[in-house]
């Protein structure tokens, strides 16, 4: 079997007076892959990255990236890895361009190379006109892209994205994921991606490990997990607002209820599309007329909820809190 | 908080004086900087008092006391200021312009905040100030007379920060609030008496109101009661401008609310 | 793998903390026109001073000259803590750390910045005290040297507010430490020679204050002339919190710059 470009065993992290922010992940990314790594806020994801980066040593196990050992061989790690990381990481009192100067130099490229490079990276990232402005300047979207480039400028072949598309608008973030892709397709650069928006995950990633509390609670390809779940969602959008809350009654015998549309109800059918006659029969019965009716796939949400007991939107608020523990933890 | 004037200033004043006293960061500096120029030039500078020409019978502690009692009561108004500016950038004032009927009382209630944040700061200086040997020969109507007029530049410095954090809303107005006050108190009769200031600065606390209520002080705690009229009546004449001055920052802060 | 050479990396670093630093007016013009206000403020209130018996000098400006040059460092101590705080409040430490940088380089790097201003400051105040004052008394020579030993001054507190950003994280501890540092220039010989001070208390912190010798050594030569003891103490202390200080900010850098 050929190295993986990033592989972890048994990896730990804890910070002072918390729990463990890692709590012995093992995980394999093969070289070309995209790999989304999804959890809510607090799960583990930026400090699983911070230790792949070498930012942070960890409390106990082992990683590989790019061939070397996370702890005994950091400066070799750091040669072959390019990261962008949750902060946009920029000083706004320097222009884009000398940002790429400033990078470029630091990592010994110089001359008329750099000043290729730094050319060739305005370009791809869409920020040629702006690149002789001052970052602090810049939209949210502008600054993350020119935290890509910057992240890319030695050519790495393995790239680390830390939720790279929080915040930002959807063209944005669209621009971005289209980036992303022609990375991972053109260049063969291996991308780790953290991110808390499923969508992302889905559209992205080659294969997603689903992270909660510091544990890998499920890996495999997008279709694959949801495959393992086959309960999909049905909402139902009564005729009269005053009917929802009987709706959400009669929903409720056939299932968990789910997140819906603010006019809906929703459940996760708890034997599949086969409950959906019964359904209706049972709103029929209970003279509760239907608007809109759609019966939904299962999500990577019903794929956490499956793993967790948690919805993953759910998650993101009783995360927040422990999240904010270890920050001051460490 | 629909009530009447005094029902608003006392919400509003209440809200700030608690803000106050549980923020050490607001606290401490408000402490800290009038105690540091006492010391360090009650301290520092105490043979001043030897120039020829100084004669100021009570020492230079007391001296130096004087602009300190007049430091500590402007600032004090001015960090209101900054608390008022504090609000709008939070937002937190247009619910109060929302959800009170009187909005004079909002500023009434500002300068309650400034009035008690004063008291607690003067307090605590006169404190130290007694034990490093403050020497008041003023009697109890000089006292009287010294801390009234504590209050109402106290007052004239709160409407001041106000009116300018009420049109400008914003923390960034900070300099236009301290750089006025600032040169107010030092272009004056600071370290010397007024007959011992040379140059430019002479020229300067000549024209300076600030001069006047300066020296009215001293005179209070020197027992030696000096320019009492004018001193009140140049405090209160900007008292009085600067209160319309508050009272254009509201209108401004209402209509853009 | 590629790695830019020490100097290399030194010299873009180096410019990138001479850029930001000169591209915040909000910064550098307050560390020149403050300490300027009030040294024409004090000069002209407390020129009476100058009668006391025993007092150096008839000009309370020549007297008082020597004050900017620390302040301004007091000022240089805060734009270097914030600058650095700001830095890893944003990340961009850790953006650098996944650089091949050398920790050295980042130091130095940074000390840049400090003395470029450090140096506006230190010729803009000979500059104003050789147009306003009655000159250097010890001449050309001896305004370099009050250069050089401003900039050692600017390095000392420069590194100290490094030190507070780096162990802290934190802007606001930069600021909160602020006052402190005018305190340390209080309760020194700033507003009276030492032998003139009257109250015991003061007088000894004075003398054990290392800035009352930073001043007293820049006085020397605005005044006096060249006065080696004077001039001694001074580097001394200056050089000697210097040392203490970066080597506190490289310890502290050592911390934050957590790198496997």
């Amino acid at each position: 079997m050929s190295e993986a470009a990033i592989e972890a065993t048994e990896l730990v992290r804890e910070f002072k007076k918390g729990p463990r922010a890692v709590d012995g992940i093992d995980l394999r990314v093969e070289a070309g892959e995209v790999y989304g790594f999804l959890g809510p806020n607090g799960a583990g994801k930026s400090t699983t990255v911070h230790m792949l980066t070498t930012l942070l040593p960890p409390t106990s196990g082992t990683a590989r990236v790019g061939g070397h050992d996370i702890v005994r061989e950091g400066p070799d790690v750091r040669a072959v890895i390019g990261a962008a990381l949750q902060e946009a990481a920029l000083d706004p009192f320097l222009t884009g361009a000398e940002h790429l100067r400033l990078q470029t130099a630091l990592h010994g490229i110089r001359g008329d190379d750099a000043k290729r490079r730094s050319r060739d990276l305005l370009a791809r990232v869409g920020l040629t006109q702006a690149a002789d402005r001052k970052v602090g300047g810049y939209s949210g979207g502008m600054k993350r892209r020119l935290d890509l480039a910057l992240a890319l400028v030695h050519e790495p072949r393995i790239l680390f994205l830390d939720e790279p598309t929080t915040g930002l608008d959807p063209q944005s973030r669209s621009a971005l994921w289209d980036e992303v892709q022609r990375l991972a397709s053109d260049s063969g650069v291996t991308v780790f991606l953290t991110t808390q928006y499923l969508e992302e995950a889905d559209v992205l990633a080659d294969r997603i490990g689903i992270i909660d509390h510091g544990r890998i609670v499920a890996e495999g390809t997008p279709e694959a997990l949801k495959a393992e779940i086959s309960r999909p969602t049905l909402e139902i959008i009564p005729a009269e607002h005053g009917e929802l809350e009987r709706t959400r009654d009669v929903l409720a015998r056939f299932g968990e209820q789910a997140t819906s549309s603010p006019k809906g109800a929703a459940v996760r059918l708890s034997q599949g599309e086969a409950q959906l006659a019964d359904v209706v029969r049972a709103l029929d019965a209970e003279d509760i007329h239907v608007h809109h009716l759609q019966l939904h796939a299962p999500t990577l949400d019903d794929v956490f909820l499956e793993k967790t007991g948690r919805s993953l939107e759910g998650a993101a608020e009783e995360e927040k809190a422990e999240a904010t523990e270890e920050v001051a933890a460490a | 908080m629909s009530g009447g004037f005094w029902s608003v200033a006392r919400a509003v004043a209440w809200r700030n004086i608690h803000s106050f006293f549980t923020n050490p960061a607001i606290v401490v500096p408000s402490l800290l900087f009038p105690m540091f120029f006492f010391t360090a030039f009650a301290g520092g500078l105490s043979r001043v008092d030897q120039v020829p020409g100084f004669d100021y019978q009570s020492g230079y502690t007391t001296f130096v006391y004087g602009f300190v009692l007049l430091q500590a009561s402007t600032f004090g108004g001015i960090f209101t200021g900054f608390s008022v500016a504090r609000d709008f950038e939070s937002g937190f004032s247009r619910r109060l312009l929302l959800a009170a009927r009187n909005h004079g009382g909002i500023v009434g209630g500002y300068w309650l905040a400034a009035l008690t944040r004063a008291i607690f700061t003067v307090s605590v200086i006169t404190t130290v100030a007694l034990i490093a040997g403050l020497d008041v020969n003023g009697n109890a109507i000089d006292l009287v007379g010294l801390y009234s007029l504590a209050v109402v530049v106290n007052a004239a410095a709160m409407l001041f920060g106000t009116g300018i954090a009420m049109r400008l809303r914003t923390m960034q107005a900070g300099p236009l609030m301290q750089v006025p006050a600032f040169l107010l108190l030092f272009l004056a009769p600071v370290w010397v008496p007024f007959d011992l200031l040379t140059g430019w600065v002479k020229g300067a606390a000549s024209f300076n109101p600030i001069t006047l209520v300066l020296e009215a002080g001293r005179g209070f705690l020197a027992g030696d009661p000096t320019k009492v009229l004018p001193a009140f009546g140049v405090a209160l004449l900007i008292a009085a401008v600067t209160a319309m001055w508050a009272r254009g920052g509201l209108r401004s802060a209402e209509r853009a609310a | 793998m590629r790695r830019a050479t020490l100097l290399v990396q030194v010299g873009v670093l180096a410019r990138r903390s001479v850029v930001r630093t000169l591209r915040q007016p909000a910064m550098v013009v307050p560390s020149l026109v403050f300490p300027l206000m009030l040294l024409s403020i004090n000069a002209s209130g407390l020129d009476s001073a100058t009668k006391l018996p025993g007092f150096p000098t008839d000009s309370y400006f020549q007297f008082a000259l020597a004050i900017p040059f620390v302040q301004g460092a007091l000022f240089s101590a805060n734009s270097a803590g914030t600058n650095v705080a700001s830095d890893i409040e944003s990340g961009f430490l850790n953006r650098l750390a996944l650089t091949p940088l050398r920790r050295l380089a980042l130091m130095v790097g940074q000390l840049a910045g400090i003395l470029a201003l450090g140096l506006i400051q230190a010729v803009t105040f000979v500059l104003i005290g050789v147009a306003f004052g009655d000159g250097i008394a010890a001449g050309v020579d001896g305004a370099v040297v009050i250069v050089v030993l401003s900039l050692v001054i600017s390095l000392a507190f420069g590194c100290i507010g490094a030190f507070v950003a780096l162990r802290s994280g934190s802007g606001e501890a930069v600021q909160g430490v602020f006052p402190l540092f005018f305190a340390a220039l209080f309760l020194s010989s700033m507003a009276l020679p030492r032998d003139l001070i009257e109250t015991d208390w003061f007088r000894t912190v004075a003398t054990w204050n290392p800035v009352s010798y930073m001043l007293e050594a820049i006085r020397s030569l605005v005044i006096e002339g060249w006065d080696g003891e004077a001039l001694a103490l001074g580097f001394a202390c200056a050089g000697g919190l210097a040392l203490i200080a970066m080597l506190a900010a490289s310890a502290a850098l050592r911390t934050r710059l957590v790198r496997t």
